[in-house]
């Protein structure tokens, strides 16, 4: 019964949704699916929020290293979550004086902001910065022209690094629009840093991506396929805790 | 002297891209940007609607991305309302709604005739919908089963630029800013290429990849990382002369600074690496 609900539940609201691509009338139903869809992603922060808390509090009981960071999320979480739901704005509402904080709990000046602009800005800005200088460190240590493919790998990351630069034009804008042997329809401009770029996002780039697309999708509409006829039930759990 | 590199602490490097990226900052070094096809399709997709149109401007990203974003988000803000449309700002990222402000600010504060006040009637804030994919589904179809009010609770039907509209199939644009997922790809999926609503998004360097197989079938343009932000930004001044003196028009155009002097940085470290490595195999090292 345990499995047999969610499992019936899937292949209802799955096969519901893939009718609703081919026909007309199922639209609505759909939009129904949906909405109910959008309603359980929002019940999921709830599970999330919960699951953090378990986490981190198993952390702490057990004293295990870097207990102490779990402390500081389990602060920052409750202190963002209490703001948030309180929705403590700014100071004073025109409309409620008397009421303290009674304000947009989004506008410039309210706590929510201040956590917002003050902790999290700055703090997610700069994790995301630091990679520049992990990415400096691995292109002198681990980016080798060790065999072919390699080297090619080399000399078109290169380009694209040239090219979608200014460096790119002016390295190579002096070479000329002339054509390079007869009317072979190649010039010398053909070979503008800018413009081999171009060509390796347009002519290599993208066919390989489509491919890889088309294979994704294929596989995606098989995977889909198991899970609502039952055949993969992996989404589910293992067997003992069925 | 190849021995010390072989040993070279990697804080040197550190600093070097320090400086790689502080110093054309702090000196505002700009460089010439000629706009690409694919950034002119993204312009005149814009520019060529009838003033006053109705554009869906969602922006899915947070603020470790806001570095290459926020310019493409700006320009497209400033280009529509250059052309005096009616926005519609959405988010899929609970960090999108400050983004969102951004855009807000910058309209009310660059072009007070046109929007300052005008909440409701020349741009609205839906905010954020938790649900992914599950809302752009919704919204295509049945704007109001998704956001039944906008960021402030206002009831959409009470809202002159949402009462008549039923899903946003029937807007001009779509004009979305993303850093992954749920983003562009999702917004092409199942906005875009089921129901033919012209498209057009900004999106990191590393999803541009992603998002070209869908151009121009699916997507009418794309603005592929900072230097498509700087070449669009270049296109609107191009076009809108007046814009030419405005510093926070040329946001990407002056973070191309940096990242031409990082890019031939990175390609330095790279030859030196390799040079190191082949002595090493020569000493037998290796």
């Amino acid at each position: 019964m345990k499995r047999t609900i969610p499992l019936f539940i899937s292949a209802v609201t799955g096969f519901v949704l893939i009718c609703t691509a081919f026909i007309p009338k199922f639209v609505d139903w759909g939009n129904d699916a949906m909405a109910w869809f959008n309603i359980l992603a929002a019940f999921a922060f709830i599970l999330g929020g919960g699951n953090l808390l378990k986490m981190q509090l198993q952390k702490i009981s057990a004293q295990q290293p870097g207990w102490g960071y779990s402390a500081v999320t389990l602060i920052a979480f409750f202190i963002t979550l209490i703001v948030g739901l309180l929705k403590v704005g700014v100071h004073p509402n025109i409309n409620f004086p008397e009421y303290a904080w009674s304000g947009d709990y989004l506008a410039e000046g309210s706590t929510f902001w201040w956590l917002f602009e003050y902790i999290f800005y700055p703090l997610s800005a700069t994790m995301f910065a630091l990679l520049a200088f992990y990415i400096s460190s691995a292109a002198f240590r681990a980016f080798r022209a060790k065999n072919t493919e390699a080297t090619i790998l080399l000399l078109i990351a290169v380009i694209v690094l040239l090219g979608r630069t200014y460096a790119g034009v002016w390295l190579t804008s002096w070479l000329p629009n002339e054509p390079i042997l007869g009317n072979s329809g190649i010039t010398y401009s053909d070979f503008h840093l800018s413009h081999l770029s171009e060509i390796i996002m347009d002519d290599f780039t993208t066919p390989g991506m489509r491919a890889i697309t088309i294979g994704i999708a294929l596989g995606v509409a098989s995977t889909s396929l198991k899970v609502l006829l039952g055949v993969d039930r992996s989404y589910l759990g293992s067997d003992q805790e069925a | 002297m190849l021995e010390i590199l072989q040993n070279l602490d990697r804080r040197w490097i550190f600093l070097m891209m320090f400086i790689a990226v502080s110093v054309p900052l702090i000196m505002g070094t700009t460089f010439p940007e000629e706009p690409s096809d694919q950034v002119m399709a993204v312009f005149h997709a814009v520019d060529d609607l009838p003033d006053g149109s109705n554009v869906v401007v969602a922006l899915d990203y947070d603020p470790a991305s806001e570095g290459e974003l926020q310019p493409m988000a700006s320009a497209f803000t400033r280009h529509c309302a250059l052309k005096k449309h009616n926005l519609y700002f959405m988010t899929l990222w609970p960090q999108g709604i400050p983004m969102i402000q951004r855009s807000i600010d910058l309209l009310e504060s660059e072009f007070p005739d046109t929007y300052k006040g005008k909440y409701g009637s020349k741009y609205v804030n839906l905010g954020f919908r938790a649900g992914n994919e599950g809302v752009i589904k919704l919204v295509v179809e049945d704007l109001k089963k998704s956001y039944s009010s906008d960021i402030n609770g206002t009831d959409l039907e009470n809202i002159p630029l949402t009462k008549n509209l039923k899903n946003i199939q029937q807007v001009d644009l779509l004009a979305n800013v993303s850093a992954g997922y749920p983003g562009s790809k999702e917004w092409v999926l199942y906005g875009s290429a089921p129901f033919d609503i012209p498209t057009v998004v900004g999106c990191t360097g590393v999803q541009a990849p992603i998002m070209l197989p869908y151009i121009p079938q699916q997507l009418d343009g794309m603005l592929a990382a900072i230097k498509g932000a700087a070449e669009y930004e270049q296109a609107i001044i191009n076009g809108y002369p007046e814009l030419k003196d405005n510093p926070n028009a040329k946001e990407g155009l002056k973070r191309m600074g940096p990242q031409l002097v990082a890019h031939v940085l990175l390609i330095s470290l790279i030859v030196l690496g390799n040079v190191i490595y082949f002595w090493e195999r020569k000493q037998g090292m290796a």
